[in-house]
């Protein structure tokens, strides 16, 4: 490194030069100050504008597994199939039995350990609201988020008939939903604990 | 006077079975190979046109907006892969023909599609990202403001967690191209703001351990994520190899989770939820889980294992009779940097270490390379990659054990081709 690079100034005796090294030490600790006074990072830009509540009410559709934020309102299995009739059967077939385009979602409880396991909402999914929040948000599928919250209670109730996780007289709503025992309830194992962390 | 060395000379003895070559080939810094120069001389009455090509001849084409590949080339096509009925054809994916490229970035028009109703048209002006849930002040972000905060420019893959489903599912190995089954995946550069700089904004409350993120599309998908992987290299992506990230790749913002299954990298990003636990949403547990042989399933499987892919040959690019070749493919982990790559010629009796071309970057795809003198004997080509987090590739038999009959999530195992005495390159499995 040439002293030009080290940041030296050559004045041609060494007296001065060890003056002048005094002085920018004194600069440079006067402006390490001053920059630590004021922060010590850069100030980021805060642009988030406070979201109202009443948006984040309407924005925050997704349901967890104890029920918080299903809406009011209810629907009965009865209901439900007519709900289905007229929006699902098309695509999940008579009894949730599946079609090309849409999935089966009835039958298989019991196969999921054998050679020829079935994945179905009976057979496989853990919660009743997940099935509840994916129909309000996703279906049907040509036409989502269309139906009344009565309608999504009500499918939900008829869809988790079709193998009797709820029965025929079922009604459900934000009280009922979280407390239906799905079969395959405890059938996973989270493997979040086994990743690389940071 | 000086010899030249010969192509032989350069390439040296084969160091594994069926010809494989040492990748020092790759690691010289060019060799000088001379030709002789010839003095050809022209008629003075002829115009040196006489033995120009046409396009030497006359002025090209005008400049345009907006470039597009050599028409010689516009075979080069996305697969589309949707087995839909009528009405339904945006149902499937369409896949990035990694066979057919090289290098390690995908343009944006090849990056591969998995939707779950559809690519949106967002209207940049109107979308907006809401952050709430566990935080001091619940914020919302328009486009405009996030363009305005501290950017990273990162390069990294995305791969969807079903990507190469196709061998752990079917019994058989099928006789496809290898982005028909492997072309979920994609590299780009990704440009954006660091996720962990908006939720400082927000205030995150220590009892938040999972984000839901949510997007804007017709599924309104939705995934949660870990609060430590929001925080270490998660970015709000508005930028990819340079311009504003495309529609299918969820434009005008998407959630880029490094290393992290296709799918909870969401696109078309308006809502991010901060909870003291997962949400459990329908593609975090009737999808993009893992059935065990004991009827059990791995839930939260959110990186994407070490995994390397030989490209060139494969099924469709096959051999041009016996001579040297070179073998390229691509390697690649979710956890980190590729550290080494092995090729086996012999189905997997011996190995030779393949060279990667720099720079080798965490959670990017990376290209491999090795030199091949085939003889023109049958050979089983395979590759295995080693991350530097120390964790190998698995053979397929390997991987499959861990699972029930026909899982195709996350599908990570060795793929091998078989190349016959004709120089025909078949999918197998070994």
């Amino acid at each position: 490194m040439s002293r030009a690079q080290s940041g030296e100034v050559d004045t041609g005796s060494p007296q001065d030069c060890a003056a002048n090294k005094r002085v920018y030490r004194v600069i440079i600790a006067a402006v390490l100050l001053a920059a630590g006074a004021a922060s010590a990072a850069p100030a980021l830009p805060k642009l988030g504008r406070p979201a109202n509540p009443s948006d984040v009410a309407k924005f925050d559709i997704s349901i967890p597994p104890d029920g918080t934020g299903l809406p009011a309102g209810s629907g009965s299995v009865t209901q439900g199939a007519e709900v289905y009739a007229a929006k699902c059967v098309v695509c999940h077939g008579a009894n949730g039995a599946g079609t090309p385009s849409g999935d089966r979602l009835s039958g298989g409880i019991g196969t999921l350990n054998t050679a020829n396991p079935i994945k179905t909402v009976s057979s496989f999914w853990p919660y009743a609201t997940t099935l509840f929040d994916y129909i309000r948000r996703a279906m049907p599928i040509t036409n989502p988020q269309s139906l009344e919250n009565d309608e999504a209670y009500a499918v939900t109730a008829y869809i988790l008939s079709f193998d009797n996780i709820v029965p025929k007289d079922a009604v459900l709503d934000a009280t009922s939903l979280p407390k239906v025992q799905m079969p395959n309830r405890n059938g996973f194992v989270n493997w979040e604990p086994r990743l690389l962390k940071p | 006077m000086a010899k030249f060395p010969t192509l032989q000379d350069q390439l040296g003895d084969p160091i594994a079975g069926n010809g494989l070559l040492h990748r020092r080939f790759f690691l010289q810094s060019g060799a000088a190979i001379a030709g002789a120069a010839a003095t050809l001389g022209t008629a003075s009455a002829e115009s040196i046109g006489t033995a120009a090509p046409e396009w030497t001849k006359k002025p090209g084409a005008a400049f345009n907006g907006y470039g597009v590949p050599s028409h010689w080339r516009d075979n080069i096509q996305r697969l589309v892969v949707t087995n839909a009925p009528p009405g339904r054809e945006v149902a499937g994916s369409s896949r990035t023909p990694l066979e057919m490229m090289e290098g390690t970035i995908t343009p944006g028009g090849l990056h591969y599609v998995r939707n779950h109703n559809g690519t949106p048209d967002v209207d940049p002006n109107k979308h907006e990202l809401m952050i709430h849930g566990l935080v001091r002040q619940p914020l919302v972000f328009t486009l405009d403001n996030l363009l305005r905060y501290p950017m990273e420019s990162r390069i990294h893959f995305v791969e969807c967690a079903g990507n190469s489903g196709a061998i752990s599912a079917s019994a058989e190995p099928q006789q496809v191209r290898a982005s028909t089954i492997h072309g979920l995946l994609s590299c780009s550069e990704w440009t954006g703001v660091k996720l962990s700089t908006l939720l400082e904004e927000a205030g995150l409350d220590k009892r938040g351990t999972w984000i839901l993120a949510e997007g804007a599309d017709s599924a309104a998908m939705s995934r949660s994520v870990p609060v430590w992987k929001a925080l270490d290299d998660a970015m709000i992506a508005l930028y990819q190899n340079g311009e504003p990230i495309r529609p299918e790749q969820g434009f005008p913002m998407r959630l880029l989770l490094p290393g992290f299954e296709g799918n909870t990298n969401v696109k078309w990003l308006r809502r991010m939820k901060v909870m003291d636990g997962p949400m459990y949403s329908r593609d975090e547990t009737s999808r993009y889980t893992e059935l065990m042989p004991d009827g059990k399933a791995r839930e939260f499987m959110l990186q994407m294992e070490p995994k390397s892919l030989i490209l060139k040959p494969s099924f469709g690019i096959n051999m041009q009779g016996p001579g040297y070749y070179e073998i390229s493919g691509l390697a690649w982990s979710g956890l980190g940097r590729v550290r080494r790559v092995d090729v086996s010629a012999d189905g997997g009796k011996s190995w030779a270490e393949a060279a990667l071309s720099a720079p080798v970057q965490t959670k990017a795809l990376t290209r491999f390379r090795l030199p091949w003198m085939w003889n023109g004997q049958p050979a089983v080509l395979t590759s295995r990659t080693t991350d530097d987090k120390g964790v190998v590739q698995m053979s397929r038999a390997q991987w499959v054990a861990q699972y029930a009959p026909r899982q195709n999530f996350h599908f990570s195992a060795m793929q091998s081709w078989a190349v016959d005495a004709g120089g025909k390159v078949s999918n197998v499995y070994v």
